[in-house]
């Protein structure tokens, strides 16, 4: 176990001296974040006009979900997107082969190799905004409130992980799963909403087929005192599941691993 | 005649080969034309929380405007600057910079050839929209479908003009393809993908009027769902932006050129 944290150290420090090559890179990142949570926030106030909730949220409660939605997403930048893309690349050249050969886990290196500094000032942001937001709505924290919000934001990361990798896995057979992983990213934009502003068919699709509601709406509820406590469980079930089959669907891809160009 | 300094023959076989070469590629193009929902997600949530009529759209509206949305954005996708940025990191470019063709106009052959190839997968996209929403079935008139036609088409001029610019940076930068979230983002704001303009504060209105974003997706849409829409203007600023950006373009590109370390070769 103390040789997995070593290796993550390790794998990080040397991708932050990496990194300080393209500096201007991390200012574009900043740039572009800032731009997308002030559109984010604008759409979101149009929904708000003339006095208007989004489906049973107030303003303040819906800026929750807002600052949830960009926490995960920097998590998205900094260690999901770097690290899971490069998987059909690996497939692609042959270069998984480099991979399996190490005396370390192949899921645990393909997901943690890198770290791109750029997602930390969104993961900052976001966690300020969910704060800023609670206390505006009038939210009081509990010790007992706060571990909930933690634990939902696990289960919340560890399905969006599991989901992802199930469709990088896929490249194993498809090779290219650029465009799979597109539709994905597109879904979860819709968590950028409260669940419950959506149609019923939706919500039953972003609750129980892609749990979209898991990812962000959960979470806010958490932090706002709100969630119950099944939800809780039955997403810790959900979540255990989940990585339990993309750890499973992983062994058997390489199964089928037949390498390239070899 | 010749287009752009090329024979009929030229384009014919550019366009031909492109379009083989793209229909290898189905599956991944129709996952593509999927990863576009994001106007029906929005449009789900707009007709949900009643706020179209607030902006003066009904449910059948709304519904309209968002399929229109939908489609030109489908017809009007540009990728540009990753495929010039794969190519000039690789060494590829350096060929297509000794052949007596344009290297963008390449690119523009196979974006044309990939819309080509998309048009079966949007169709089917809109049948199954209609199917779920059947009250808001229509079809645009002749005139309509043409001008429709005419100004997506003009917008994925400007789009693709707009990421010409950022690619020529490539001969500058190694990683130009970031810069391109400096475009994407006030582009996903601002074009009405995500709501139709008219419901935007008249102040910020007038700030996204002066950008290229609102021709992009607003204007196209509002042609085909029938929404009342000041044509000649609209087809007046899309001119004057791509008159603006070609060159611009050119400059940025001859400039550009004369950088060049032929990476990778």
């Amino acid at each position: 176990m103390q040789r997995y944290f070593k290796t993550i150290r390790l794998f990080w420090s040397t991708a932050f001296a990496s990194q300080l090559e393209y500096q201007l890179n991390f200012l574009i990142e900043l740039l572009a974040m800032l731009g997308t949570l002030l559109g984010s926030v604008f759409i979101l106030s149009l929904f708000f006009t003339g006095g208007r909730q989004l489906g049973d949220w107030t303003w303040e409660s819906a800026l929750v979900i807002q600052g949830v939605y960009t926490f995960l997403d920097g998590l998205t930048n900094a260690l999901l997107r770097p690290n899971l893309t490069e998987i059909v690349n690996y497939v692609r050249e042959g270069t998984l082969d480099y991979v399996l050969l190490k005396p370390i886990d192949s899921q645990f290196w393909l997901s943690v190799q890198k770290f791109s500094f750029a997602g930390l000032p969104e993961i900052i942001l976001g966690l300020s905004i969910v704060f800023w937001a609670a206390i505006q709505s009038g939210s009081t924290f509990s010790i007992y409130s706060l571990l909930v919000f933690i634990i939902s934001l696990l289960i919340g990361f560890i399905i969006l992980y599991s989901v992802w990798f199930l469709i990088a896995a896929s490249s194993i057979w498809f090779v290219k799963t650029w465009n799979a992983t597109e539709v994905l990213r597109a879904l979860l934009a819709a968590g950028r909403y409260p669940i419950s502003a959506y149609p019923v068919i939706l919500r039953f699709v972003f609750t129980l087929v892609l749990p979209v509601a898991f990812l962000t709406t959960f979470p806010a509820e958490a932090i706002l005192g709100e969630l119950k406590f099944n939800i809780l469980f039955f997403g810790l079930i959900l979540s255990s599941l989940f990585f339990i089959f993309s750890r499973l669907f992983w062994k058997f891809a390489l199964k089928h691993y037949t390498s390239a160009s070899s | 005649m010749r287009i752009f300094g090329l024979s009929f023959k030229v384009i014919k076989t550019l366009l031909t080969t492109q379009y083989a070469y793209m229909l290898e590629y189905r599956i991944e193009i129709a996952l593509w034309a999927l990863s576009g929902v994001l106007p029906f997600i929005m449009f789900s949530l707009w007709s949900q929380n009643d706020v179209g009529n607030s902006f003066g759209l009904n449910d059948i509206g709304l519904a309209r405007y968002f399929l229109s949305a939908f489609l030109v954005r489908q017809f009007s996708v540009v990728w540009v600057v990753f495929s010039f940025e794969e190519d000039s990191l690789s060494g590829r470019l350096s060929p297509y910079l000794l052949q007596p063709l344009h290297p963008l106009l390449r690119y523009v052959a196979a974006h044309l050839a990939e819309q080509a190839t998309r048009l079966p997968f949007a169709i089917a996209i809109a049948i199954t929209f209609f199917i779920l929403n059947p009250s808001s079935f229509w079809l645009p008139s002749l005139p309509q479908l043409f001008l429709a036609y005419l100004s997506t088409h003009f917008a994925f001029t400007i789009a693709f003009l707009l990421q010409s610019l950022v690619a020529a940076l490539c001969f500058w930068t190694e990683k130009s393809s970031a810069l391109e979230r400096l475009i994407f983002v006030p582009y996903l704001f601002l074009s009405g993908l995500l709501v139709p303009l008219s419901a935007f504060p008249s102040n910020v209105l007038k700030i996204a009027m002066l950008t290229p974003f609102p021709y992009l997706i607003n204007f196209p849409a509002k042609i085909l769902s029938g929404m009342p829409v000041d044509i000649f203007n609209g087809f007046l600023a899309q001119l004057l932006w791509i008159s603006i950006l070609v060159p611009s373009v050119n400059l940025l590109w001859k400039l550009g050129v004369k950088r060049y370390t032929a990476m990778g070769a």
